[in-house]
């Protein structure tokens, strides 16, 4: 059967692209990561249609697109609740949904979390750059040319036929995560906290800190009180790599958490959120708060060690 | 200067930072590329990206393969054991430049900076061979150093909100190349022709740590002979 066009875009929504899990291996040229922001919702979203855990999806951010089915395919939406229906009739999300060609896939507006990841059975047919569909926004490379989706593109899929049988699966109840709007990150201490004094980190431990309309997918940046280097320093540190999840504090005292979109930087980082609250960050929005809550590395790999997800 | 013992950094739960010296210094530099070096051609078990830069490397890891205390093991040993002898040569690479003009809106006021002729300028720029230190910011910018003493030159105030692709720029003791289009905070001093960062190519970036790079000035008129 091969490649088939198998949705298209009717109106795209402010940002909606096309991600995998990522790019990896490639930090020595500087090309970052992208890739999903939340993993969880991203991987569920795979499962529920039968793909691969890691195949392409849209990752659509807080206003939905609106898409029209080309031929019969299996669907799911996870991650952020922006009320999706199609045609008239809601439709639930963390389960795999037969649509059928000519149905109208549409979002009523965001409820709950940041971003919804829309996975088809069969993925998405882009080209793979340096091991990952994943779109780079800034370098305009990956997913579909580089860029975020727009009206009249078709999204083409791998012999979305066979994925058919997989309709009706869901995830545990349990298991949905819920977007509440104050969220508390799990955090380990560095790798610069001996740059901050023992004041400044419990200022940074103990205070509400929220999300202002400048976070994007490459870092999610806060407002709160300021978090001061120990006098005496130089105002940046010498460029090191970094990574997803990182928080770093530049000049004005306001932290700024990583995103997938960079390898290096040159601002000292106070401390870094843990693997496993990673999917979380990909949920805040403006105006959302975040509290943080230090834990040790033991802890950390605890928690890792129990991912595995149930279907 | 560099260690006598690494430095390790904790980045969460994932990432171990590798720090071999404090400061920007070739010696340092090319220590960081040996050990990143070596991992690529023998990868530790559990790493999936590593990053170098100035003074240290990044390594990023699966926490269900291996442990913070099992990687730091492991780089111990392996920097007891690495061999320079078995680097391979830096590459010698020549770009060229349009300086000045709309190619480098910059230069004017760098050289008024200095106190010395835009003409002066390029002539220093050119003359000198720099050195790789590492790719970053972006896919493909290549951080460059050390630039001549005369031409250490601050970040503008105001950085821009767009820097052409191929942009030529200056930033305290760095020279770099925009190798994407961005927003910047460099002066930039020219343009080249070339493509830095070309995700379709193999490698998809023309420059990496360690090269040896030089700029010779070219006049607007052969752009046309070096885009690719």
């Amino acid at each position: 059967m091969g490649t088939v066009e198998a949705l298209e875009i009717l109106a795209p929504g402010p940002l909606t692209t096309v991600q995998d899990r990522g790019r990896f291996g490639f930090g020595q040229y500087g090309v970052p990561p992208s890739g999903a922001v939340d993993s969880f919702s991203f991987r569920v979203g795979n499962l529920l249609v039968g793909n691969k855990e890691d195949e392409a999806s849209l990752e659509i951010t807080i206003i939905g697109p609106k898409i029209v089915a080309l031929i019969d395919t299996l669907i799911a939406i996870t991650g952020a609740d922006l009320q999706p229906k199609v045609n008239k009739t809601p439709l639930e999300m963390w389960r795999s949904h037969f649509l059928k060609k000519g149905d109208v896939l549409s979002f009523k507006g965001p409820k709950s979390g940041c971003r919804a990841y829309l996975s088809i059975g069969g993925g998405i047919s882009v080209q793979t750059i340096m091991g990952s569909k994943s779109t780079n926004l800034a370098a305009q490379f990956g997913g579909l040319e580089g860029r975020s989706l727009r009206k009249g593109d078709i999204i083409s899929s791998d012999s979305p036929a066979r994925h058919l049988k997989a309709v009706g699966r869901s995830l545990d109840k349990a298991l949905i995560p819920s977007y509440p709007k104050n969220q508390t990150l799990r955090v380990i201490s560095g790798p610069q906290d001996d740059h901050f004094s023992a004041k400044a980190k419990e200022i940074f431990l103990g205070s509400p800190f929220q999300l202002t309309p400048q976070s994007d997918r490459t870092g999610i940046r806060l407002a709160g009180p300021h978090i001061e280097a120990k006098k005496n320093l130089d105002k940046s540190i010498i460029s090191e790599g970094v990574m997803p999840g990182t928080i770093q504090i530049p000049g004005d005292a306001q932290p700024i958490i990583i995103l997938g979109e960079t390898v290096t930087g040159g601002y000292r980082k106070v401390a870094t959120v843990i693997s496993a609250d990673l999917p979380l960050l990909g949920q805040l929005k403006p105006g959302d708060t975040v509290n943080f809550r230090k834990v040790s590395t033991d802890e950390a790999y605890k928690t890792v060690q129990g991912w595995s997800i149930n279907i | 200067m560099l260690f006598s013992k690494p430095q390790y950094r904790v980045m969460g739960d994932r990432a171990l930072l590798v720090e071999l010296g404090d400061d920007i210094n070739i010696k340092v530099n090319n220590k960081v590329r040996e050990l990143f070096v070596s991992i690529k051609a023998d990868p530790l078990e559990g790493v999936v990206e590593t990053i170098p830069s100035y003074r240290s490397l990044l390594l990023i890891y699966d926490p269900l393969k291996t442990t913070l205390s099992l990687l730091q093991d492991r780089v111990h040993l392996l920097l007891k054991t690495l061999d320079p002898s078995q680097l391979p040569q830096p590459r010698r690479v020549k770009i060229p430049v349009v300086y000045g003009s709309e190619y480098g809106p910059d230069l004017e006021w760098v050289a008024g900076y200095h106190g010395i002729s835009p003409y002066e300028v390029i002539r220093l720029h050119t003359e000198h061979t720099y050195h790789v230190y590492m790719i970053g910011f972006m896919p493909g910018f290549p951080y460059m150093g050390e630039l001549p003493e005369t031409l250490i030159t601050p970040r503008r105030e105001t950085p821009r909100t767009v820097v052409p692709r191929g942009s030529v720029a200056l930033a305290q003791g760095q020279t770099g190349i925009y190798s994407t289009q961005s927003p910047g905070g460099w002066q930039i001093i020219g343009r080249t022709p070339l493509t830095l960062f070309d995700p379709g190519k193999w490698p998809p970036a023309l420059l990496e740590m360690g090269d040896r790079v030089k700029f010779f000035a070219i006049d607007e008129k052969e752009i046309a002979d070096w885009e690719q």
